[in-house]
């Protein structure tokens, strides 16, 4: 009897896990969740196709890549990963506001420094 | 016999379009390519269970953000989303080093401005322990000056999210 664990996409099919399995290296037993996400958002003869189509050494990442785009989506059922990079365009529009402020403050201080005895005149 | 075409998903899966079907608001039939995208990445009963789970209210923008994940996964057949998530991450990295830095500028501006008599009279340096400009006391002022805006921490950082990365790589 073979002591081969089966990965996390034949466990949860219910199916052998063959040596050649196509999800066996992106899917540890390990992480079962990785896969159920994948799966119930990809669909497995989704992922296995995706992944077939892609360059052997490409196939790790975009399994991570799948994987996290499942899970954003699992998390936030209506936008997923849009909802991630809405926030992100967000934080930069909110980071570089408050970067064009802190440089102005840095031209005032700049200019005060080298002036330091002129009044400020609001009627120029 | 009613003169209603079937929506775009309908005709693709080559099926009878009935009054309920949960496709046909959001993939009308002369856009056969949004739905052709989403089947191809997500697959069509995929599309379906999530749109069901969904409030109807929701579902447009459901099928908005589905379609937007699907062709930059078709654009991207590996990275898909995820290749604009990891360059915006960096964007705010770098925006944040660029703030630090500008803070960090003003707050030597501020230093060498102060009056030369502030560090010569020791009572008033014990006395006043609320005055940023003190240097006995500026370290406990300079986490408000440099406010690094942690906002960034729900942006969904990759790396620096233990569960992303346990989900992930575990």
């Amino acid at each position: 009897m073979s002591n081969f664990t089966r990965c996390a996409a034949c466990r949860y099919l219910r199916r052998r896990c063959c040596g050649d399995c196509t999800l066996a290296p992106f899917f540890p037993s390990t992480n079962p969740t990785r896969f159920a996400y994948v799966h119930r958002v990809f669909g497995a003869s989704n992922v296995a196709r995706m992944l077939q189509q892609i360059p052997a050494e490409q196939r790790r990442q975009a399994a991570d890549a799948i994987a996290l785009e499942a899970y954003w989506r699992v998390q936030d059922p209506v936008y997923g990963s849009v909802g991630v990079i809405s926030r992100l365009q967000r934080e930069i529009n909110a980071a570089q506001r408050e970067l064009a402020e802190t440089q102005a403050h840095i031209t005032l201080y700049a200019a005060r420094a080298q002036s330091p005895t002129t009044q400020f005149d609001p009627s120029i | 016999m009613g003169g209603n075409s079937p929506c775009a998903s309908c005709k693709l899966l080559r099926r009878r379009c009935t009054k309920d079907c949960i496709f046909a608001p959001y993939f009308p039939s002369d856009d056969p390519h949004k739905f052709a995208i989403v089947h191809k990445v997500f697959g069509a009963s995929n599309v379906s269970k999530m749109l069901q789970e969904l409030p109807a209210h929701q579902r447009a923008d459901a099928v908005s953000s589905l379609v937007y994940e699907a062709t930059a996964r078709m654009r991207d057949p590996v990275y898909g989303c995820v290749g604009a998530i990891s360059y915006l991450q960096n964007q705010v990295s770098q925006l944040q080093m660029q703030l630090a830095v500008a803070q960090t500028e003003i707050l030597c501006i501020q230093m060498q401005q102060e009056p030369p008599t502030l560090a010569s009279d020791q009572q008033m340096v014990d006395a006043d322990h609320n005055n940023p400009f003190v240097v006995n006391d500026n370290l406990g002022a300079v986490p408000q000056m440099m406010n690094f805006g942690s906002s960034s921490s729900s942006s969904g950082n990759i790396a620096q999210d233990p569960l992303k990365r346990e989900f992930l790589w575990a």
